[in-house]
């Protein structure tokens, strides 16, 4: 176990890089994917079929794919940035199709009846969708799109794998190749820092989903 | 379903309101039309649309193309031997797990909610790695199986993580069945075992049928993880290889990205039929079936 006594801070320091890369994550493909999700379902024609062919195409693809799509196509094309940046990009895009599939379903699963009502008392669209609809769709959305973060917490491990440095998984890398610990304990480490992060979001979730659950 | 749920999101739109989605429809339109511009004339600006780029993926007189379609191909053959040998290992193992932790007692099961729990909880690119790394230490020779050691190493992997979820999706499924199910059964007589085997699990794979395919596309999908951690030659590490002697990233990318498309896309339509027919196939009992599904087919990926 020195291998992980003795690097305490490396580990605390990887554990943080690579905590911050999942938070930018989670805010990032929110705030696309909700976009993504309200392009799909608006009355506009072209917004409508970008939407559906984002989520098409994000969707089936690996993320990996497209991690090297920005590492490796954007620098061709004269973008150049830190691998970081590249990863949080690919992570957020990937993610985002994800997080739009999991909101549609909830504002998919209001009934019926409540946009109904909602335009029999004249509102108009803009009013429904944000006053009766979206509010009652993202309490429904919540374990949906909570199980949807959770997986991209973990896939921000794939960008860490990728080589973002200074994160846990580059920690990991160092210890075992560089310096010749064992692999046992130093990739325990690793696996013990993302459980971490994995564990106390889930409990987080589960406490979110009983807060807000609705009765129907 | 999304038809039903967008119009009644809006009223059948007046003559006003179809101007004025028409409008919307045009501006955006020419907007996005703009944005594709911009991005074409960049991408011509960097000569990414030179010939000497594209043809030795398209254009099969390019002395390239054929080497090059060759090592693709080999790379699709040993992307879909990894996924098929995880997804069979998987399930085999995920449904014992799943059916060990369902019919363990109350203690005995303890070590096997923990494994569980603690698998699900790390990435799948973790439980990779430490294979890799930690297994050639213990002395396992898994260059001697066929394959390779690369290989392996990914399917161990992937296989380490999939069969806790599969396991778990076998066990969420039970317990949506109605209680009944289970009582009959070893009212009739059969033993636990068979009640499981006979009665329980055939319903629960039934219902959890649209989770189990996704997670196979998952696990397809995650095959290329061996690219990033560089332990096996697959369809995206052979793309790789392809773009660095080639010096074409982008073009080659794109050919793998659409053969990745292409593959999910055709496994969620064969798992739609396959849905379609196992839920239409036989008589009253796919009532259980069909309710119980309803809930889970409206929020997993279609």
């Amino acid at each position: 176990m020195s291998a992980i006594t003795d690097n305490l801070d490396l580990y605390w320091n990887g554990f943080l890089r690579s905590l911050g890369l999942g938070l930018w994550g989670l805010v990032g493909s929110l705030l696309l994917g909700t976009l993504v999700a309200i392009f799909r379902v608006s009355p506009v024609a072209p917004l409508r079929a970008l939407g559906t062919a984002w989520v098409t195409v994000v969707r089936n693809c690996p993320l990996t794919v497209v991690l090297f799509f920005f590492a490796f196509g954007l620098p061709e094309i004269g973008i150049n940035a830190d691998f970081y940046w590249f990863g949080l990009a690919a992570l957020i895009v990937y993610t985002s199709a994800f997080v739009c599939e999991a909101l549609r379903s909830g504002i998919n699963a209001v009934p019926a009846g409540q946009a109904e009502a909602a335009r029999a008392i004249g509102l108009a669209f803009t009013q429904t969708l944000t006053q009766v609809i979206l509010p009652q769709a993202f309490r429904t959305s919540v374990p949906p799109v909570g199980s949807v973060l959770i997986a991209m917490l973990k896939n921000s491990a794939v960008v860490g794998a990728f080589g973002v440095g200074r994160d846990i998984f580059s920690v990991g890398e160092r210890l075992t190749s560089a310096q010749g610990y064992a692999a046992l304990p130093v990739v325990t480490g690793v696996a013990i820092a993302y459980l971490l992060i994995t564990l106390p979001a889930g409990a987080l979730l589960g406490a979110l989903e009983r807060k807000v659950a609705i009765l129907r | 379903m999304s038809a039903a749920a967008e119009t009644v999101l809006y009223d059948a739109p007046g003559p006003r309101a179809r101007r004025r989605h028409l409008v919307a429809s045009l501006v955006a339109a020419v907007a996005l039309l703009a944005v594709a511009a911009v991005v074409v004339s960049r991408l011509d600006d960097q000569g990414q649309f030179a010939a000497e780029l594209w043809s030795p993926l398209l254009s099969p007189s390019d002395e390239d193309f054929h080497d090059v379609w060759r090592l693709l191909g080999l790379g699709l053959l040993a992307t879909l031997k990894a996924a098929v040998l995880a997804i069979v290992l998987s399930l085999v193992i995920g449904s014992v797990l799943g059916v060990a932790r369902m019919m363990l007692g109350r203690r005995g099961r303890v070590p096997l909610v923990g494994l569980v729990e603690l698998l699900r909880g790390l990435p799948v690119v973790i439980t990779i790695y430490f294979v890799s790394k930690v297994l050639p230490e213990t002395g396992a020779d898994l260059g001697s199986l066929p394959g390779g050691e690369g290989l392996w190493i990914l399917v161990i992997g992937l296989t380490l993580y999939n069969s806790v979820i599969i396991a778990e999706i076998l066990r969420a499924g039970v317990s949506s069945l109605p209680r009944g199910q289970r009582e009959a059964a070893l009212a009739v007589g059969l033993t636990p075992g068979a009640t499981m085997r006979l009665v329980l699990l055939p319903q629960a794979v039934r219902v959890m049928l649209p989770a189990l395919i996704s997670q196979v596309v998952v696990i397809l999908k995650d095959t290329s993880l061996a690219a990033v951690l560089g332990i096996y030659i697959e369809l995206l590490r052979q793309g790789n290889l392809i773009a660095l002697t080639l010096k074409n990233p982008l073009q080659v990318l794109t050919v793998v990205g659409l053969i990745f498309i292409l593959l999910n896309y055709l496994l969620s339509r064969v798992a739609t039929l396959l849905e379609r027919r196992l839920s239409g196939s036989s008589g009253s009992g796919d009532d259980i079936a069909a309710e119980a599904s309803a809930p889970l087919s409206a929020t997993a990926p279609a």
